[in-house]
C-alpha cells in the first residue's frame, strides 16, 4: 500500500467560501522523491498540512473525501502521533521555533518519544552538524539570521528521521551553497534509508535532479504528475509556467529553433554531454 | 545616495556582526546583496533606514546621518520589505495594509484610493483586498509588504528576499518591475540567495561574507569568478556551470544569461553543420 493516500480530498479553510484544493487524488509510494510545485497561492502549504494532520485537527475547516498517511487515517489520529512518522518543514522557520536554543528545539522531537540520551545526543550532533549550525547551537533563536532559522527547523526534522518527511519550500531562506549540501543529505536519506521525501519549491534548478517524480498543482488541482523529463514539456504545465531549471530553459530554446538535444537535462552536466555530443557527432 | 563609512555593528548580545563595511550606492542604481547565512546582509540594509545604528562608523542618507533622524522621517525616503513578511503585516485587510503608510504620510484620500488600487493591481492582490493578510499563502503575504512599501513610491526600494515564495510567472513580473522602476530613476537594492533571479537582472553585485564586504562588481565578473562563488557560500548559476564544461571545447566560460547562451551554441551548431 502507498505511503501517501489521498481519495477525492477536498478542503476549505474555516472562514473560506472557496476549498483551497478540490478532488485531488494522490498516491505516493515509500521511498519516493516528490517534488510539488505550482503558482503561489495554489494550494501546496495546504496539501502539505494534511500529511501530518494539521488539517484537520489545527486548522479546523472542512475536509472532505480519504487521506491515509503511514497507514492511518489522519482525521482519526492526534497530531502528535502523526508526527512520530510525518516531519514537516513550514514554509516560514519561525513558526517552528519555540525552545531557548537551538540544540533544545532539535532535541525536542526525540525527547517527546523518551529516546535514550546517548541516542539523542548522537542524532541531535548529527543534525546540528550536516545543516551547519553546530556552533550556534547554544543560541536563542530569535537572534538568529533568516537563513539560520531554516537551517534549525529542517534539523529538528532530520533529528527525527521519521519515514516520510515533508518540506515546504525549504531553500527559500537558505544560501544556495547551504541548499545544495542539506538538499544532498536529504537525497541521501532518502537513497539509503528508503525515507520518503515530499519537496514543495518553485527554484526547480535546485532540486529537478533529485525527484523521480513531480507534481504540478494548478488552482486548487493537480494538473500534471509523472516523471520531471516529461511533465517539462508538458503542454498544460508550459500554460500554467513553472520555474524549470536554465538547463531545461535551454533546451527548449533550441528546441524551437530546430535542435533537438535529445533527452531533457536536468543539470549542467547532462546539458553539457548532450551538446558535446551533438557537437561530435556533427564533425564526424 | 547612501553612504556606509566603516561601520561597524554588535547584537545587544555582543556579538560583532559588522566589521567595518564601505560603501557608496548612487542615485538610480540597482544592487543585489548576497552571500553565506549569517554574513550580516539584513543587518547592513536595516542601516539604510535607520532600523538599526552603527556601533562604530556611520550611515549617510542623501547626506543626513541615520543618527541624527527618525525611522518615520527615513521611511518616506527608504521603502522597506522585510525579509519575513509576518515581521511587517498587522492590519485587518490588505487594503487597510496598504493604505495604512499613505494615511501616515498624509497623501489626500483620493491619492490613497488611487495608490491603493495601482498597488493591488500590479502585484494580482485585487481579489484579497478585503481579505485578512494572515490568512494568505507565503508568496501572497510577501507581496503584500510589497505593495504597500510601492504604494508610497519611495526614492529607495530595499527588498530583503523579494523573491520567496514567489513561482515564476511572478518573478517575472517582479524582474520585469523592478528594471522598469530602475530605469525611470529609483534606486533598487535587494538582498537575495535567488542567483539566477541575479543572473537574469544582471545589477551591481555586493558579497558578503563573515560581516565584510569581499566583492563589489558587475553581475557577470561576480557570478562567474568560482572562488568568490564558494567564499560567499553561492553556486555557481547553471548556464555558467555548463559554459565552464563547454569551455574545453573552445566556448567562452563567462556566460550568465540563457539567451547568450542559446545564441553562442546554436552559432557554433550552424558552422559544424554547414
Ligand atoms: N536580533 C539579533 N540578536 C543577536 N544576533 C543577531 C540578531 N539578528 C541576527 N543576529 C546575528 O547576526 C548575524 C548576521 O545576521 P543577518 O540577519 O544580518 O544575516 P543575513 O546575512 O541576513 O543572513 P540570511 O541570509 O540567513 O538572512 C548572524 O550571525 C545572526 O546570528
Ligand atoms: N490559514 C488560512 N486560512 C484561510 N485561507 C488560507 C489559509 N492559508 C492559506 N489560505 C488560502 O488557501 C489558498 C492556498 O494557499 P497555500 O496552500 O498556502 O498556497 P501555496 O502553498 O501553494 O502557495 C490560497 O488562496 C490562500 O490564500
Ligand atoms: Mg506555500
Ligand atoms: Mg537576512
Amino acid at each position: 500500500m502507498a505511503i501517501i493516500e489521498a481519495r477525492n480530498l477536498t478542503y476549505t479553510y474555516p472562514l473560506s467560501e472557496k476549498p483551497a484544493f478540490k478532488n485531488v487524488n494522490l498516491s505516493i509510494e515509500k521511498g519516493e522523491f516528490v517534488l510539488l510545485t505550482g503558482p503561489s497561492g495554489c494550494g501546496k502549504t495546504t496539501l502539505c498540512r494534511c500529511f501530518n494532520g494539521l488539517i484537520p485537527h489545527f486548522y479546523g475547516g472542512k475536509l472532505e473525501g480519504e487521506i491515509i498517511v503511514a497507514g492511518l487515517r489522519t482525521v482519526d489520529h492526534p497530531i502528535h502521533e502523526l508526527a512520530q512518522h510525518v516531519g514537516l518543514v513550514f514554509q516560514n522557520p519561525e513558526n517552528q521555533l519555540f525552545a531557548l536554543n537551538v540544540e533544545k528545539d532539535v532535541a525536542f522531537g526525540l525527547e517527546n518519544l523518551g529516546y535514550p540520551r546517548d541516542e539523542i545526543r548522537r542524532r541531535v550532533d548529527w543534525a546540528l552538524k550536516v545543516t551547519g549550525i553546530y556552533d550556534l547551537r547554544s543560541k536563542p533563536p530569535f537572534e538568529l539570521s533568516g537563513g539560520q532559522q531554516q537551517r534549525v527547523a529542517i534539523a529538528s526534522v532530520l533529528a527525527m528521521q521519521p519515514e516520510i518527511i515533508v518540506l515546504d519550500e525549504p531553500t527559500s531562506f537558505l544560501d544556495p551553497l547551504t541548499a545544495r549540501n542539506i538538499l544532498e543529505v536529504i537525497y541521501q536519506l532518502n537513497r539509503s534509508l528508503g525515507i520518503t521525501v515530499v519537496l514543495v519549491e518553485h527554484r526547480l534548478d535546485l532540486v529537478a535532479r533529485y525527484a523521480n517524480r513531480i507534481i504540478v498543482m494548478n488552482n486548487g488541482e493537480i494538473i500534471a504528475d509523472g516523471e520531471p523529463r516529461r511533465v517539462f514539456l508538458d503542454e498544460n504545465v508550459k500554460l500554467v509556467g513553472i520555474g524549470v531549471p536554465k538547463v531545461v530553459k535551454l533546451y527548449l530554446l533550441l528546441k524551437e529553433e530546430g535542435f533537438d538535444l535529445g533527452r531533457v537535462p536536468l543539470s549542467p552536466e547532462e546539458a553539457y554531454e548532450a551538446i558535446a555530443e551533438v557537437l561530435a557527432h556533427d564533425r564526424g | 545616495m547612501i553612504e556606509v563609512d566603516n561601520v561597524y555593528f554588535s547584537y545587544p548580545n555582543g556579538v560583532e556582526v559588522l566589521k567595518g563595511v564601505s560603501l557608496k550606492i548612487n542615485d538610480g542604481e540597482f544592487v543585489a546583496i548576497m552571500g553565506q547565512n549569517g554574513a550580516g546582509k539584513t543587518t547592513l540594509v536595516k542601516h539604510f533606514n535607520g532600523l538599526l545604528k552603527p556601533t562604530r562608523g556611520r550611515v549617510l542618507v542623501d547626506g543626513v546621518d541615520t543618527r541624527h533622524t527618525t525611522v518615520a522621517a527615513l521611511a518616506r525616503k527608504v521603502g522597506f520589505v522585510f525579509q519575513n513578511p509576518d515581521h511587517q503585516l498587522f492590519s485587518e485587510t490588505v487594503e487597510d495594509e496598504i493604505s495604512f503608510a499613505l494615511r501616515n504620510f498624509g497623501f489626500d484620500e483620493k491619492v490613497i484610493r488611487e495608490r491603493v488600487n495601482w498597488a493591488l493591481n500590479l502585484l494580482d492582490l485585487t481579489q484579497y483586498r478585503k481579505v485578512s493578510p494572515f490568512m494568505l499563502s507565503g508568496g501572497e503575504k510577501k507581496r503584500v509588504a510589497l505593495a504597500s512599501v510601492l504604494a508610497w513610491d519611495p526614492k529607495f526600494l530595499v527588498l530583503d528576499e523579494p523573491t520567496i515564495g514567489q513561482d515564476s510567472y511572478q518573478k517575472e513580473k517582479l524582474k520585469q518591475f523592478i528594471l522598469h522602476l530602475n530605469h525611470q530613476g529609483k534606486t533598487v537594492i535587494i538582498v537575495t540567495h535567488d542567483i539566477e533571479f541575479v543572473a537574469e537582472c544582471e545589477p551591481r553585485v555586493i558579497l558578503m561574507a563573515n560581516g565584510r564586504i569581499i566583492a563589489d562588481e558587475n553581475a557577470r565578473d561576480v557570478l562567474t569568478d568560482p572562488e568568490l562563488i564558494s567564499a560567499a557560500s553561492l553556486v555557481l548559476p547553471e548556464v555558467t556551470q555548463l559554459f565552464m564544461r563547454l569551455n574545453d571545447l573552445g566556448f567562452p566560460r563567462k556566460v550568465i544569461s540563457v539567451y547568450e547562451a542559446k545564441r553562442l551554441i546554436l552559432e557554433r551548431l550552424r558552422q559544424v553543420m554547414c
